[in-house]
């Protein structure tokens, strides 16, 4: 997986793309392996079907050429790096030191509780407010790209 | 079974890496995706601490975060097709239209 996340580093934005569908479908069979078969199979559809459609036309419809290596700025790249890395050792550190109370339930869920049937109910009954409004929010997203996508014709 | 640590470990570097990616990159379609990848890193961790947990929480925001990006992704790609058409150019440095 990791291997092909490093792939994200490529010159050109379709190679970009092409790798991040890689991580995409990784990234599903993982959560295929830690037994959540509807995350899955959203993450398939949603990611690797709509979202990289999206990103592969946009793409296209730019002719986006090779990127062009402008100066980088070092100023602002040697602290960049050290930033993001700084930024992932924490990140470690804090979960190493959280020290996991694990293997309690660990190996338990999948099967019943973890199944599409859980999920459901959960969305329906204890968030359902959320759910709504995340509908709303998928209609004004439509309504924005409309408008945007509207606007340069006159 | 593999143990919780080593999904929020991966979960870590590949936010790394979209952080990288998100500060080195001039283009703005490679930046787009940088967020996506940061976006996926943090469902992995939800669902490594989900099933640690035994609970579905975990999984319900992820698809909650699956939809917000979606409809992220959408906007976003509007708003970078027109900035391209006025600009003719891709690159994060030409859009300096705030700059005084």
């Amino acid at each position: 997986v990791i291997g092909a996340l490093s792939l994200i580093f490529q010159k050109h934005p379709i190679h970009s793309a092409l790798s991040l569908i890689v991580v995409m479908v990784a990234l599903a069979g993982l959560y295929l392996l830690m037994g959540a078969e509807f995350v899955a199979a959203v993450q398939i559809i949603v990611y690797g079907g709509a979202i990289m459609v999206l990103f592969v036309f946009v793409i296209m419809l730019l002719n986006a050429g090779l990127e062009e290596h402008t100066s980088m700025s070092k100023l602002a790249g040697f602290p960049g790096i050290l930033l993001a890395l700084a930024l992932t050792g924490f990140i470690a550190a804090t979960v190493a030191r959280a020290e996991i109370p694990q293997t309690a339930n660990a190996g338990k869920i999948p099967g019943s509780l973890s199944s599409t049937h859980g999920i459901s109910t959960a969305i329906f009954s204890t968030f359902v407010y959320p759910f709504e409004l995340t509908s709303f929010l998928i209609l004004i997203a439509i309504l924005g790209a409309i408008v945007l996508a509207h606007r340069e014709r006159h | 079974m593999v143990p919780t640590i080593y999904y929020i470990a991966l979960s870590a570097v590949l936010f790394g890496l979209g952080v990288l990616a998100f500060i080195f990159k001039r283009n703005i379609i490679t930046i787009f995706m940088s967020i996506e990848l940061m976006l996926n890193a943090v469902n992995l961790a939800f669902v490594a601490f989900s099933q640690d947990s035994g609970k579905l929480d975990g999984q319900i925001f992820v698809l909650f975060v699956i939809i917000v990006a979606a409809a992220e992704a959408a906007v976003g790609l509007g708003i970078v097709i027109l900035i391209a058409r006025n600009r003719q150019s891709l690159n994060v440095e030409r859009v300096d239209l705030l700059k005084l």
